[in-house]
């Protein structure tokens, strides 16, 4: 219950403060939330599997963002960022369909 | 899984068996129960989740189109243009190029048709299709003793033609062309076939005082129609009009080569 509050109170503070991403952000920003996503997704899996536990997703929250952030950063800094984010987005966006792949089994039996 | 449930209606029978909880009980488990630490931390972080996705869907709407790519990416851009701009310029030169084509040829086109179109109004005169008018004179030949000659009037037709008369006719009704015959029938003197009466009205289109000279010098027409007892006349109108034509026949056997 307090998750999907979390998330509701997330999406509309970001609606009501708009905040500027900072110029230095810009390219991580969206691999980040990516990758976050598919933290989130793992986690329901795990908690659906019932072998969720908090204190591994908040690891693998914030390892996540911050590899797929790091990957993109050093691509930018050998020239290929934007083939590497690519390739973070497609690998991250497999995993994804992974996962939901998984919950829709335990949610819908199918 | 499937197994363990009896029907599809049968979710809540399932639960109260000793059966393994399935992920929708586990799903409606965690929204009813208290708030715990997991819960709040999950809370936290969809939260970061949540506002982090709303900032960058937001600054993607506000962004240009370019003002997020990378380098690279606008170098790709711009080359995409120059090339895009330079086929622009290359079709924009072929069609100029049409254009200035399809423009000489209209004006050579129509200076043919000019050129033909005078060419015809000339040709139309000469060959006595059309009606004529223009400056000239009118010389009229009386006959009083009938024996004026066929010889006398090609005589006079002749004269006229090396004067520079650019279009004849007698009596109002005979156009002289080139191929105009002139014969003695014993009705009278034919023209073309057609026999006229004196006096013979002759309407010249061409230099007025040319022509009226023409015909008059020692031996010429003139004394001639005077030796044979007639009077030649000459009026000189502002304008003569010329309303007779010949039906302009293609030749039968004379071809162009």
């Amino acid at each position: 219950m307090i998750a999907v509050l979390g998330l509701l109170a997330g999406i509309v503070l970001g609606l009501i403060f708009k905040p500027d991403v900072p110029l230095g952000f810009e390219p991580y920003l969206p691999i980040a939330v990516v990758a976050a996503l598919d933290a989130v997704f793992g986690a329901l899996r795990a908690f659906l599997d019932g072998i969720f536990d908090d204190k591994v997703f908040v690891v693998s929250f914030f390892s996540n963002v911050v590899i797929a952030a790091s990957i993109v950063f050093l691509g930018d800094k050998l020239g290929v960022g934007a083939q590497l984010s690519t390739g973070v987005i497609v690998v991250l966006g497999i995993r994804i369909f992974t996962n939901v792949a998984m919950i829709r089994r335990h949610i819908f039996h199918a | 899984m499937l197994d363990q449930q009896p029907g599809p209606d049968g979710d809540e029978v399932a639960e109260d068996t000793a059966s393994p909880p399935t992920g929708r009980d586990r799903i409606r488990a965690a929204l009813t129960a208290r708030p715990s630490r997991g819960q709040a931390v999950v809370g936290v972080l969809l939260a970061t989740v949540g506002f982090a996705a709303m900032t960058q869907v937001q600054s993607n709407e506000r962004d240009d189109t370019y003002s997020s790519l990378r380098q690279s990416d606008l170098i790709r851009v711009l080359d995409g243009l120059a090339g895009t701009s330079q086929r622009a310029e290359d079709e924009i030169n072929r069609l100029r190029q049409t254009r200035d084509d399809l423009r000489t040829s209209t004006s050579s086109r129509r200076a043919a048709l000019e050129q033909a179109r005078q060419e015809s109004s000339t040709l139309s005169i000469l060959a006595g299709t059309v009606p004529t008018v223009g400056p000239g004179v009118r010389i009229t030949i009386t006959d009083d003793r009938g024996e004026i000659q066929d010889d006398t009037l090609l005589d006079v037709i002749q004269e006229l033609r090396a004067a520079g008369a650019e279009a004849m006719e007698f009596n109002d009704r005979v156009r002289v062309i080139a191929q105009t015959s002139v014969e003695d029938t014993g009705a009278g003197i034919a023209i073309d076939g057609e026999v006229l009466d004196a006096p013979y009205v002759i309407d010249v289109i061409g230099e007025p005082t040319t022509l009226a000279g023409s015909l008059d010098f020692a031996t010429g027409p003139v004394d001639r129609v005077r030796d044979e007892g007639g009077t030649v006349s000459f009026a000189e109108p502002d304008e003569v009009r010329i309303d007779s034509v010949v039906e302009g026949d293609p030749p039968t056997y004379a071809q162009p080569r």
